[in-house]
């Protein structure tokens, strides 16, 4: 659909070039040397304004129609990010930087308008104008028409000689970017860090020198990209010499009228211009498709989690017990296996702990659980019913989840607790608050619960964050609660406080509970050891 | 969502530019090089139009091929030199982005030094990230394709004013005229109807920017929660918001375009009517009547990119200002004058630190006080906003204390220089930030000389000798981005590590058992009690306090007070707040 509009645009353009040129040929031929003066040229001069409009007119219709186009498909492929984020991979990407992929949504997105706006409508004017001028010089002068279609397919040859070099440039200079932006990222969110180790200032000599050394690989990589522009521009500019020159000659054998030699001089930089721009915007388009190919290659990762095509109806962990039988599962690009085969067992109303030295898996099996990951081999059913036959969403209602980082959103302290359960009555809030621990700090805001957390406003320590998370989990009132390390960044009198409410909490609950402290595995029914993916040791508890 | 940083004055933001600018005239003289070969690259193009136009109108006066020679060759001649000078320039303008791009993103870090920690309260990282990735990348436009098209685009002028009033003034004054709408007047209206809008995309952006951050680290949370749809539309509303900000964009740039199209299309006319004129009225050779069109068309390359640049201009100045309200922030501590020197060898003293944080009615802390002779061990326990951390912070001044103060070997930490202070009194912080690097290296920032033994010794002190011996790579394994690829535990020890390696007097280790079982944590507390091989004093903050018993001094903090103190068995014996945090263990 904008194609059409642009080719419109572009036969309209192209036409009005050519008149343009006549027109002025006309003017300027019958003043000199045919010797009319201005009220007899008068009607020539206003219909030459009138061109002039028409060509204003066309380069406005360009320029708006591309850039709001441009922004419907920036708008549509950044909702396709989130719904993957969302839907197909919220465990996380592995090896994608979470800055990288941040930047490339937002502001290399953003320059693809450069590619609508500008090298589309350029693109449609290389072919139409050439076409057209030619059309107009070939019958009037043979050698002046012979002149530029020589010298015209230089141009395009040479484009696609710059389009190569320059699209791995182009590539190269936006990773770079891209790893520099990472790497100025890093620099900025560890400077604490740095400063502690009186290693700040090192650090600018390692901007500066990381700058610098990216400045002559790059310039290594324009000099030789510029040359072909340079070729470009030479073949262009000599064309039009050329066709002066041939002109001159033939307007001096008498071979042509003086009105045509000016037309067919002024058309020669004209043929030229919008095949040389296409070049340009290409160059200045390629980020945006970079970044927009970026983007398709996040969109076309593999989905970490499926929903089956016809799903059965969700099991309920309250009637029958969780099972994982035989699971396995690897991280891509990681060889060896987290997981390798193991069996698990969770009984309504159970509490099981899992424990184990970190990096042993214990995370990964909360997020099969969760059905943030499908698992690589194995069955994981409850009541029976394989949780691959289930959609994942109607499963994950039975189920709360502290994670081992949770996340704070910015919104209120109230909206965040209320994450699992938005339609909760403050009764419940206050109750679920009250069950993790978190009057004080409420009691401690300006607002209470309804301060706002985030950015420029109130920010939370890392405990403080476990509780709240502990706050969602009470809330959603769930049958299957998965507890990551609840209180890892908790002292010992308040890990015993959360203690007791876990132990509240279980009590009409099945719990997994994965934690490496043993006064709360202590609490557990049973408590199994995860060792470099296997179960070494079951114990029954009571 | 949250209230977007209050837009600066107008005046404000002219003046950040300014600045900014000014953080990197070192690179003027490169930057006038690259104008002169803009423009002449410019003149030589619409020279070759303009010779081409007389060519042709000597040769319909039939003379002697001969005498043309001199124009066909002059043609070919600026045809050369066109392409020559624009390939020298575009080289010598990219070299100088990418100059000024480094030279931003240093002189920016070197601001936030002194800000962080206390100094940058409250900022997102996700605001960060698109304040100083976006913002130092939209400046490094300011040379390349903000200043540089106006600059050249004069001088251009200049020259072509001054040829054009020789042949015939009416017409100079009609091009400069035309040429002064086209290349001010309109960007100047462009930028004012793009203002608005304009002031709103960056705060619009940065919060697309700081939602989709958000996302990405809270993607799992949300799906276990089933608000993905809610996410989704929140996303959707903040690009929406964005997009509200961008169209006024489009179509103020269609009309600026549109318009720029008409003005160079009525100047030549206008010319080309004055022009005719005065070859009637025999005030110009006609000879030179298709030149001096010919240059009127070719003369408004000058100014296509000003409209542009004129965008540019404004963006980079907002960036200016938002760069600037991030780091014009209040520098919580400085550095005396005369910095003393660090004494060699001598106590740390806490002498009735008290602080309190702006907004926040109860003290973090009051009235602390606490010695740290040379090879001792102290340990510094409570529940969490006790106060511990802030205590920590004096010590290395990311803060200083309200009142009260701490030395070192009796000197004030305030007449130290703080970069001599932390390298004699080393902070591991509980948020201790893995670098995306290799394990190593991670260790290595606290100690540069370290040789790879004493890497190894180090993390194998810190706990990690069996877990680096499993790696194919041992300690040379990358940790990903912000250490994502290892765990909570491990990120603590690499941490630890550097508290070990670091060869200061003082090392200060912040809950170095928070991610650790009891029994590590125990362990490690003991050994730290235990080993006293040199002068050099520790101070641990936990909230285990299992294995404490050999330390020299158990301080108990409650809301920002000291609540006991001692050692482990008089605290034990006195059945205080230690016994019952030993208990619940």
């Amino acid at each position: 659909m904008p194609l059409v509009g642009a080719v419109v645009l572009g036969v309209a353009t192209s036409l009005l070039v050519v008149g343009q040129a006549v027109l002025l040929g006309r003017v300027i031929a019958s003043a000199f040397p045919g010797g009319q003066d201005l009220g007899e040229v008068s009607g020539e001069l206003w219909i030459l304004v009138a061109v002039v409009g028409a060509r204003a007119l066309c380069a406005f219709g360009f320029e708006t129609s591309g850039r709001l186009g441009a922004r419907r498909v920036v708008g549509e492929l950044r909702a396709s990010l989130t719904a993957k984020m969302l839907e197909k991979r919220p465990a996380g990407l592995r090896g994608q930087r979470a800055g990288e992929l941040v930047t490339n949504a937002v502001q290399g997105l953003s320059s693809l308008e450069a590619y609508f706006a500008r090298y589309l409508p350029q693109l449609v004017l290389a072919v139409l104008v050439p076409v057209v001028i030619l059309i107009y010089v070939f019958p009037r002068n043979l050698a002046a028409g012979t002149i530029l279609l020589v010298t015209l397919p230089i141009i395009p040859l040479f484009m696609i000689l710059i389009g190569l070099a320059a699209r791995t440039a182009t590539e190269r200079r936006w990773r770079t970017l891209s790893l520099l932006s990472a790497h100025f990222l890093d620099a900025v969110k560890g400077l604490q860090t740095l400063k502690a180790n009186d290693r700040a200032q090192r650090q600018v000599e390692t901007l500066r020198e990381t700058g610098e050394q990216y400045r002559k690989q790059t310039m290594v990589t324009l000099r030789i990209a510029f040359l072909s522009s340079l070729v470009l521009e030479l073949a262009a500019m000599m064309g039009t010499a050329l066709v002066a020159a041939a002109v001159a000659i033939q307007l001096i054998n008498g071979g042509l009228g003086f009105s045509t030699a000016l037309a067919v001089l002024l058309l020669a930089p004209e043929l030229y211009l919008p095949v040389r721009m296409v070049g340009q915007q290409f160059h200045a388009s390629t980020d945006g498709l970079t970044a927009a190919n970026e983007c398709f290659e996040v969109l076309d990762t593999p989905a970490a989690v499926s929903a089956p095509a016809v799903p059965l109806s969700s099991p309920d962990p309250r009637i029958g017990p969780l099972l994982l039988e035989n699971v396995s599962f690897a991280y891509e690009g990681r060889g060896e296996a987290v997981l390798k085969a193991i069996d698990l067992k969770l009984s309504p109303g159970e509490q099981l702990a899992l424990v184990g030295p970190s990096g042993q898996g214990k995370s990964t099996v909360a997020s099969l659980i969760l059905r943030l990951l499908n698992p690589q081999s194995g069955r994981i059913l409850c009541n029976g019913v394989d949780l691959l036959e289930v959609d994942p969403k109607e499963w994950r209602q039975h189920l709360a989840w502290v994670p081992q980082r949770p996340t704070l959103f910015s919104a209120t302290l109230a909206e965040n607790i209320r994450l699992g359960r938005p339609e909760a009555d403050q009764a419940a809030l206050l109750a679920a608050c009250a069950d993790a621990g978190l009057e004080q700090l409420i009691g401690s805001m300006p607002q209470g619960l309804e301060t706002r957390l985030g950015e420029g406003q109130r920010t939370l320590s890392a405990g403080e964050t476990q509780r709240v998370a502990l706050a969602r989990a009470f809330l959603r009132d769930a049958p299957l609660v998965i507890l990551d390390e609840p209180t890892a960044h908790l002292d010992a009198e308040s890990s015993a406080a959360i203690g007791e409410a876990i132990t509240r909490l279980s009590q009409s609950r099945s719990v997994l509970l994965i934690v490496h402290r043993p006064a709360l595995a202590a609490a557990a029914d049973r408590i199994i050891t995860l060792r470099e993916g296997l179960v070494v040791d079951r114990q029954a508890q009571r | 969502m949250s209230a977007a940083p209050a837009p600066s004055p107008q005046a404000d933001r002219w003046g950040a530019l300014i600045r900014a600018a000014r953080l990197v005239s070192p690179r003027r003289g490169q930057l006038i090089f690259s104008i002169v070969l803009g423009a002449g690259a410019i003149l030589a193009a619409v020279g070759l139009l303009a010779v081409a136009g007389v060519l042709i109108s000597k040769a319909a006066l039939r003379p002697e091929i001969l005498t043309l020679t001199i124009f066909t060759v002059g043609v070919r001649g600026l045809a050369m030199a066109r392409a020559i000078l624009r390939y020298c320039e575009r080289l010598v303008s990219h070299d100088l982005a990418f100059r000024v791009l480094a030279d931003l993103r240093v002189r920016f870090f070197e601001r936030l030094i002194p800000l962080v920690p206390e100094g940058l309260r409250g900022i997102r990282s996700g605001d960060v990230l698109s304040r100083f990735v976006g913002d130092v990348d939209t400046l490094q436009d300011l040379y390349l394709r903000a200043l540089g098209p106006p600059l050249i685009g004069i001088l251009a002028i200049v020259v072509l004013a001054a040829a054009v009033a020789i042949m015939l003034p009416a017409a100079a004054v009609v091009l400069v005229a035309a040429m002064l709408i086209a290349g001010l007047l309109l960007p100047a209206l462009a930028a004012r109807a793009g203002r608005r809008s304009g002031l709103r995309e960056a705060p619009a952006r940065a919060q697309l920017s700081a939602e989709l951050v958000e996302l990405v680290s809270g993607a799992a949370e949300l799906a276990v929660y089933g608000r993905e749809q809610q996410w989704a539309q929140r996303i959707e509303m903040a690009d929406a918001e964005l997009a509200a900000t961008e169209r006024p964009g489009a179509w103020i740039s269609g009309v600026t375009s549109g318009a720029g199209v008409a003005v160079g299309g009525v100047a030549m006319v206008a010319v080309a009517a004055i022009g005719v004129q005065a070859t009637a009225a025999g005030q110009l050779d006609g000879v030179l009547l298709a030149g001096i069109v010919f240059l009127t068309i070719g003369a408004f390359e000058a100014v296509v990119g000003l409209p542009d640049a004129a965008q540019r201009l404004t963006a980079c100045a907002q960036a200016a200002a938002r760069l600037e309200s991030v780091t014009e922030a209040p520098i919580p501590v400085s550095d005396p004058p005369a910095p003393v020197p660090v004494p060699s060898d001598g106590s740390l003293s806490f002498e009735d630190v008290s602080v309190r944080f702006e907004g926040r009615e109860q003290a973090a802390l009051s009235c602390v006080s606490a010695t740290l002779a040379p090879g001792s061990r102290i340990a510094l326990v409570g529940a969490s906003g006790a106060g511990k951390t802030t205590l920590a912070s004096c010590a290395v001044r990311f803060l200083d204390p309200n009142s009260g103060r701490v030395t070192l070997g009796g000197v004030d930490i305030r007449e130290l220089s703080q970069d001599a202070l932390r390298s004699a009194v080393r902070l591991v912080s509980q948020e201790a930030y893995l670098f995306t690097t290799t394990i190593a290296q991670n260790v290595r920032l606290a100690a540069p000389e370290a040789s790879d033994e004493q890497i190894t010794a180090a993390l194998a002190r810190a706990g990690l000798g069996a877990w680096i011996g499993s790696l194919p790579e041992g300690a040379e394994t990358l940790v990903g981005e912000d250490g994502t690829e290892v765990s909570g535990g491990q990120r603590g020890r690499i941490a630890l590590a550097r508290g070990f390696i670091a060869p200061s007097q003082v090392v200060i280790l912040d809950e170095p058992t928070a991610n650790l079982d009891a029994a590590g944590a125990r362990e490690l507390l003991s050994a730290i009690g235990s080993e006293r091989s040199d002068r050099r004093a520790m101070m641990v903050i936990t909230h285990t306090v299992d294995g404490l018993e050999e330390f020299d001094e158990i301080i108990v903090l409650e809301a920002g007070a000291v609540a006991e103190r001692g050692t482990w068995g008089e605290l034990i014996a006195a059945e205080g707040a230690l016994a019952r945090l030993s208990a619940a263990a």
